[in-house]
């Protein structure tokens, strides 16, 4: 049981890096991106591509994929999303469906239906494991995942806590009509905020490729557990959502336990009732569910 | 030159004009402030000079050059701040966040974190504390400083004695009697008329969105301000009262 | 009434026609399926169940401000509730009816817990929902898993006595939920549904009761989708979770509303008969024809968000089934009360 445990809280450092791009770009932007979890998909098949075309390791790949992805954030906020919050709260909702179905599809289109994975570019590292006391063993791939999540998580925080571009985003993402006024490009701080968001997904979609399989339509489940992690966790601070991305691995664990289809329900299952508590006690939003101030009105 | 020059502004919120067709200038140095009762669009007035309001009408000249189009954040980089009423603080940040902001655009000058300080001696011990715990003076003065923080060649301060207490607003205004004195030039809104007539060279009393006096805040008596501020010199200049 | 006070209408010359229109559509569609070919009459059901889905949809979205992107839920409810009841021994055409009572049944204690999430919250909560709900569907061992089962019970029809009968049965749901809808937006609840789509927290400071209204807006859209999915599953007979709980169905609903024009009435039909064209015309292009799809949306979301008849509603004025009132302003009362261009001209006071 305690191996199970082990193996939760790891898998749990996924979650967190696929859940703190999202709870990132909404804080900031106030848009939940629909094709979060296709565009962490569309990662992995680049990796994917790198990797079968010209043997280039994923780890390597990453440093062309995640400029990309970075340019991919930045085109999304200025060409996309800033246009369509314009037209109110619910247009974004509809522009990142529409944009997760294109890149679902062109997946497909380009890539065919067939499973794939990254676990064959990265030698053994895919199997080989650590033996912890208790004849615990622990996958070096969910170490490195979960030591990630914790550098990816620090390293945010630091950035915008100290560095001047780090303040002008929450600055942005408080109030965007002062921030300018101080002196902020909120239009700036918002296109780099979704270049940032879309590098963690770049992360995150690398770690699913290399931790299982993936297909063109795998991009909803990862969009689900990332928004789960990030409720669950209540993203005020980003280490947050790592207790949430935890509490999801464990929720999937136990449920598996319990019954063979279970994995699944039980994580749904566990975001409901995380859901229903602070539903029934704050009463609030998601800026509450998140424990984000509430934006002062202009 | 003028400093600032602004030409038939019109600003609306909507379908409502809230800023009907105001002109006047300021020169470098000089003190001007802006009265009228609440609604007389003063405040839409500074936000629109700070870039917050996108006009409908009319220009705004910055040393000459029309600036109506540049938008909020590089207009602070070209020397205007806006002390914002409510003052509109980042209340998740700590006072040194707040004013490191202000720092934004990167204008070269002499204020820094040390000097708002030096500045605002209540704002010491409160360094390190997220301004959503200050009390309104600290707040305020965060507020001025942080608008200082991007050494602005012009200051808009927007009733920054809103909500203080008598006390705290002198402290307020007696640093403010050191900047007016070291040459920054400087637009105020004052409910506090004889306040208002006291620190600035000009006055213009707004109502409903238009000039309805303006003049040297020397040669002008408080009851033609007070006539001007509730519409009566209209009666007198025998026009029919709205 | 003295000419100087404005004229309230509820509707316009173009109304009177079309309503009568309608009922002669309605008529002719009744009759049609001693007319068409087999196959044409099952792609005219199919078109029905679009006009459900988008109708429904757009009663929540442009209606109640509540965009969902989990309405598969409802949609493979209606055909697993429909497979349950006829497994258990009910007419089969009985448990597609019934089955939708039981989805709108179900909706409700949901709508206590989904409708406190706002926007994007909503959107996504709604679809863990649906993907919850899947999982759990393939628990149940009729279904076995995504193997799937069958509406049996429907084989002991003649096949053109089905065929015809479904298509009835799709058309007088369709009619019955669009004249619902049309009730429910034209009456006391129009004006509260119309405030709280302008502005919520406006409407609830004056008074409307805006979570009661989203609720009964939720519920009847469960109601209607899952009616929609009864239906689907009757005319393809065979059910497997995975397809009746695809957010694929979400999907066209966002489309046929986005392009048709959402919040408007004529819109989602519009959006409905076009998506219909498309599909019939480019469904074999496959995922092509689904990247098309996802594109529409994209460009309509950004570049025409109102939809075609929204935009044409706000070009000309043109208004076929009105829902909201009019007020026509005394200079046109007077003087433009015979004459219909200048109603045309009339400032378009009223939004719905």
């Amino acid at each position: 049981m305690s191996n199970q445990i082990v193996q939760g809280i790891l898998l749990g450092g996924y979650y967190a890096l696929i859940a703190c791009g999202l709870s990132f770009m909404f804080s900031v932007m106030r848009i939940i991106n629909l094709a979060h979890g296709s565009l962490a998909v569309f990662s992995a098949y680049s990796l994917w591509w790198l990797a079968s075309q010209f043997h280039i390791s994923p780890f390597v790949g990453l440093l062309i994929v995640l400029p990309l992805m970075a340019a991919i954030g930045w085109a999304l906020q200025r060409f996309l999303l800033e246009r369509s919050a314009r037209g109110g709260a619910l247009l974004p909702i509809l522009t990142t469906f529409g944009l997760a179905i294109v890149i679902d599809n062109l997946l497909f289109e380009q890539f065919g239906a067939d499973t794939r994975s990254l676990a064959p570019y990265i030698g053994s590292l895919s199997y080989d494991s650590w033996e912890w006391p208790g004849s615990i063993y622990v996958g070096k791939l969910a170490v490195i995942m979960f030591a990630a999540a914790v550098i990816l998580l620090g390293g945010l925080q630091l950035f915008l806590t100290r560095t001047r571009l780090g303040r002008s985003i929450r600055a942005t993402s408080e109030d965007p009509d002062t921030a300018g006024l101080v002196g902020v490009d909120a239009r700036r701080a918002n296109a780099l905020a979704a270049a940032i968001a879309m590098v963690t997904v770049g992360i995150a979609g690398a770690f699913l490729g290399m931790r299982a399989t993936f297909d063109p339509y795998a991009g909803t489940p990862q969009l689900l557990f990332a928004f789960e992690a990030a409720v669950i966790g209540g993203a005020g601070s980003l280490w947050g959502t790592l207790i949430g991305g935890i509490v999801l691995a464990l929720a999937q664990t136990f449920g598996a336990q319990i019954h063979p289809q279970g994995f699944l329900i039980g994580g749904h299952v566990a975001f409901l009732i995380v859901l229903f508590i602070r539903l029934s006690t704050s009463g609030l939003g998601l800026r509450g569910l998140l424990r984000l101030p509430v934006r002062k009105p202009a | 030159m003028s400093l600032l020059a602004v030409e038939n502004l019109v600003v609306r919120h909507g379908l409502l004009q809230a800023v009907r067709g105001v002109s006047f200038s300021i020169e470098r140095g000089q003190t001007l402030a802006l009265v009228g009762a609440n609604g007389a669009g003063k405040t839409t007035l500074l936000r629109a000079i700070a870039g917050a309001h996108q006009p409908t009408a009319g220009r705004v000249l910055w040393d000459g050059a029309d600036i109506t189009g540049v938008p909020s954040h590089k207009r602070v980089g070209m020397g205007v701040a806006l002390v914002p009423e409510g003052r509109k603080l980042f209340v998740q940040m700590t006072v040194e966040e707040n004013l490191l902001l202000g720092k934004t655009a990167g204008r070269p000058g002499d204020w820094s974190v040390e000097r708002v300080l030096d500045t605002f001696p209540n704002l010491k011990p409160r360094r390190h504390a997220k301004t959503g715990h200050l009390s309104g003076g600290e707040q305020q003065a965060t507020a001025i400083g942080r608008a200082l923080m991007s050494n602005p060649e012009l200051l808009l301060l927007d009733e920054v004695s809103l909500g203080l207490s008598p006390l705290v607003v002198d402290r307020v205004y007696a640093s403010l009697q050191g900047l007016i004195s070291s040459g920054t030039t400087i637009i105020l809104v004052e409910q506090d008329l004889n306040r208002a007539l006291s620190v600035s060279d000009k006055v213009i009393c707004m109502l409903e969105g238009r000039v309805a006096l303006e003049g040297p805040s020397k040669g002008i008596s408080r009851d033609e301000v007070t006539k001007a501020y509730f519409g009566l010199h209209r009666k007198s200049a025998a026009s029919v009262p709205a | 009434m003295s000419a100087a006070s404005p004229v309230i209408e509820r509707g316009t010359p173009a109304s009177r026609i079309s309503a009568i229109a309608v009922v002669v559509i309605i008529a002719l569609l009744a009759v049609a399926p001693h007319f068409l070919s087999a196959g044409a009459v099952d792609r005219m059901t199919a078109l029905f169940i679009y006009v459900i889905l988008a109708a429904m949809w757009n009663a929540l979205a442009g209606f109640g401000g509540l965009v969902s992107v989990g309405q598969q839920v409802f949609f493979g409810l209606g055909a697993y509730f429909a497979i349950r009841l006829a497994d258990a021994g009910l007419n089969p055409f009985a448990s597609l009816f019934v089955s939708a009572i039981i989805v709108g049944a179900i909706s409700w204690p949901m709508s206590l817990f989904m409708l406190r999430l706002r926007n994007g919250e909503f959107a996504i909560g709604m679809w863990v929902i649906a993907a919850l709900t899947h999982l759990l569907v393939n628990l149940d061992r009729l279904v076995q898993g995504e193997t799937g089962t069958s509406l049996i019970s429907l084989n002991v029809y003649d096949v053109g006595v089905r065929r015809a009968t479904i298509y009835w049965l799709a058309l007088a749901a369709m009619t019955a939920l669009l004249a619902m809808l049309f009730g429910l937006l034209r009456g006391s609840t129009g004006a509260a549904i119309r405030a709280i789509r302008d502005n919520e927290e406006a409407a609830a400071s004056v008074g409307v009761r805006v979570t009661g209204t989203k609720r009964l807006l939720f519920v009847l859209a469960a109601f209607g989708i899952g009616m929609a999915g009864a239906l689907w599953l009757a005319t393809s007979i065979t059910f497997q979770p995975k397809t009746y709980f695809s957010v694929q169905w979400t999907a066209y609903m966002i489309f046929m509303v986005l392009v048709g024009g959402i919040g408007t009435f004529e819109g989602a039909i519009l959006g409905a008969l076009l998506f219909f064209l498309i599909e019939t015309w480019f469904g074999g292009t496959g995922v092509w024809y689904l990247i098309g799809l996802g594109a529409t949306a994209v460009l309509f979301s950004l570049f025409l968000p109102r939809g075609l008849w929204g935009t044409l509603e706000e070009r000309f004025g043109l208004r076929l089934l009105p829902v909201g009132y009019r007020v026509r302003l005394p200079a046109d009362a007077v003087d433009g009360d015979t004459a219909p261009s200048t109603q045309q001209s009339t400032a378009q006071r009223e939004k719905a």
